[in-house]
């Protein structure tokens, strides 16, 4: 009854093309950003800011670029780890090498570099697809973080071969890396990062790029015959992937953890975060949210559950659970919904439309 | 310059100063690359068979090597504990086919390569429940020690393993090419649907395919576990096979052992030789960039099939 698009007339070419034609779906996203933006800072203690929200919007980043290659062009790759690595190597060596450069323009750089090194790496993807191309994002994958335990350029020479993340402000004294930075400020920066992402991800998969991605992944060749350049798509789609997934990783070094080895990028990243686009639905801008809060919360929810029925069990008893978990939802959903969460949440709102009068 | 000079000249000069040590490192990458082809006929049975990429290939052959092992520990004899992984190895072949293949029947490829990630996931996390995620040490009575042959020396245990690569090889291939089972089995990969109208039973395929897929990974399982110990990384040698496939193609059973054999010298040799000037460790993406390299030129491998697409 509240969710319906009756009387709701589109009398001009832009109310016919906005991106949430629907009265209610704009209020629920309006309503989503302020409690994200004013409700969250409010509410949230550091703990959870840090451990939670800010992981979370890193992860989400990551998935969303992972998911316009893989979800809308069809392109798998499994070297969302080593990318995301070059974002946070490329945006440490820019922070450090120019201490006068804004961390926005730090961010928006590494992601460029990113950007370089995925196409590079998306060049075999024009001769090879599917699991071909898996293996060779394998490559770039071992490659990239082999490169950046073993050159010590990229860590400043530093003997731990860690960096951490140097200070630096958005504007005056707000700080959002480094010691002296705020919880709060730090998730703000990062919210309003991934916020402008989403939606400028959101306009291009329905713009005339993204659906030229759509039909390389549905049948490149039949593409390619209605005039799809196969070559600068795929290359495009690699460039602006890599482009989210550097400067997800950029922020998961300067914001989220504050420094960071190369292995923490390494190939088990890879498949976290292809889970997330697939649990949360390949092809679905809200499908990589969905899916990275799933992957974030599970862990979360796994450790904390037994303790609060009571049952005592093993952390190695859980961490092996959760992998029998992880693996099961994702057979499990590959079963029930190959479309993920976001298409549950599509046909709740149907349902919806629907409700309580069935006709 | 020099960096030139050490990939250009060096590596060439130690290799003609004392080439029987160049000959022990070829042989020992060779033997090393053998123990790549097991892991990867482990791929290219059921890729053959089913069109399925099994990327839980590499957490099997952890999964079988786990069992057996902890089936040791229990102080059972090495037959039986043998004799008992197998059974397990079944079980999980038929509930795989049970429980995710069939229910995904007439999905595109890659929604079945992912369901096999999901497949590992279980498998890792149940064997380490089971058997606890310390490294086992395996010690079935394989010789081990060097071995003197003309100039150079070689390890004991990497022949046998060799030996067992090529019984199972000669096996296998014995198997595809004269048995009813063989010719079903080529049969269904060559087109299921034409498969099922002779009246070939998909579903008993899958299992068989799963099940010899299954066994090689306990064979290789053993192997590796011999010589690294049974530890999580082994899955990640498991990843190794990947680009050993690339090299000899998906479907091709000899290009499993060739592709592993090439993989396994170039890899050892870049890394003795080249690796210095690299500063160290290459043999972690070498035989990745191998593989990318190839793919561009030869995206179907050296023995298999011609990729052609239609609209």
């Amino acid at each position: 009854m509240l969710y319906r698009e009756a009387g709701q007339f589109k009398t001009s070419y832009a109310a016919d093309q906005a991106i949430f034609p629907i009265l209610q779906d704009r209020l629920a996203l309006v309503v989503l950003l302020a409690a994200a933006f004013i409700g969250v800072p409010l509410v949230a203690n550091e703990y959870w800011l840090s451990t939670i929200f800010v992981p979370f919007l890193c992860y989400a980043l990551a998935a969303l670029g992972l998911n316009l290659l893989t979800g809308y062009a069809g392109q798998v790759s499994l070297g969302t780890g080593g990318f995301m690595a070059v974002g946070a190597f490329s945006a440490y060596k820019l922070a450090t090498a120019f201490p006068g450069l804004h961390i926005v323009l730090v961010l928006l750089i590494a992601g460029l570099i990113t950007a370089a090194v995925g196409s590079l790496f998306g060049i075999p993807s024009l001769r090879i697809k599917g699991l071909y191309l898996a293996v060779a994002t394998l490559a770039a994958q071992f490659f990239l973080i082999w490169l950046f335990n073993r050159v010590p350029w990229f860590t400043n020479y530093s003997s731990s071969g860690v960096i951490s993340a140097p200070p630096r402000a958005v504007f005056a004294h707000i700080f959002v890396t480094g010691p002296e930075a705020q919880p709060v400020g730090k998730y703000l920066f990062a919210l309003t990062v991934v916020a402008l992402l989403a939606l400028a991800a959101k306009n291009m998969a329905r713009s005339s790029t993204g659906r030229a991605w759509m039909a390389i992944r549905d049948m490149d060749i039949a593409a390619e015959i209605i005039g799809i350049r196969p070559l600068a798509t795929k290359l495009l789609a690699f460039a602006i992937s890599s482009f989210y997934i550097g400067i997800a990783g950029a922020l998961w070094a300067f914001v989220y953890t504050g420094s960071v080895e190369p292995l923490a990028f390494d190939i088990d990243r890879s498949f976290q975060i292809l889970f997330m686009i697939i649990i949360g639905g390949l092809g679905s801008i809200l499908g990589a949210f969905l899916g990275a809060a799933f992957i974030v919360l599970l862990p979360i929810l796994l450790i904390n559950v037994p303790t609060l029925v009571g049952l005592n069990i093993k952390v190695t008893t859980v961490t092996n659970l959760q992998f029998i978990i992880f693996g099961s939802l994702i057979v499990f959903f590959l079963i029930a919904e190959p479309n993920g969460l976001a298409r549950l949440w599509q046909i709740g709102k149907e349902k919806l439309r629907l409700w309580p009068f069935p006709y | 310059m020099h960096f030139l000079y050490s990939i250009t000249i060096d590596p060439f000069a130690q290799i003609i100063a004392a080439p029987g040590f160049f000959l022990e490192v070829l042989v020992g990458g060779l033997l090393t690359g053998v123990m790549y082809s097991l892991v990867a006929l482990g791929f290219v049975l059921i890729f053959k068979a089913s069109g399925v990429f099994n990327f839980a290939q590499g957490t099997m052959v952890l999964f079988a090597a786990l069992t057996f092992v902890g089936l040791i520990e229990l102080k059972l004899p090495i037959w039986l504990a043998a004799i008992l992984t197998m059974a397990v190895m079944t079980a999980l072949a038929f509930a795989v086919e049970r429980l995710v293949l069939r229910p995904l029947v007439n999905q595109v490829e890659i929604i079945l390569f992912m369901s096999t990630i999901g497949i590992g996931f279980v498998l890792e996390g149940l064997g380490q429940m089971l058997w606890g995620g310390d490294v086992h040490t395996l010690d079935i009575g394989l010789p081990s020690g060097p071995i003197n042959i003309g100039i150079i020396n070689i390890s004991k245990f990497d022949l046998v393993a060799a030996i067992v690569a090529g019984v199972l090889v000669t096996g296998l291939a014995i198997f595809f090419q004269r048995t009813r089972i063989g010719r079903a089995l080529r049969a269904v990969a060559d087109d299921h649907q034409a498969a099922l109208s002779v009246g070939i039973s998909l579903k008993q395929i899958w299992v068989i395919v799963w099940t010899t897929s299954g066994l090689v990974a306990l064979v290789a399982g053993i192997m590796w576990g011999t010589s690294l110990g049974v530890q999580f990384s082994l899955t990640l040698v498991a990843l190794k096979a990947l680009p050993v496939l690339i090299l000899g193609g998906f479907t091709s059973v000899p290009g499993a052992i060739v592709g592993g054999l090439i993989v396994g010298a170039f890899e050892k040799i870049g890394e003795v030789f080249w690796g210095p000037a690299f500063g160290g460790a290459i043999e972690d993406w070498l035989a990745y960039m191998l593989a990318l390299v190839f793919l561009l030129f030869r995206p179907q491998g050296l023995f298999g099939e011609r990729i052609i697409e239609r609209v």
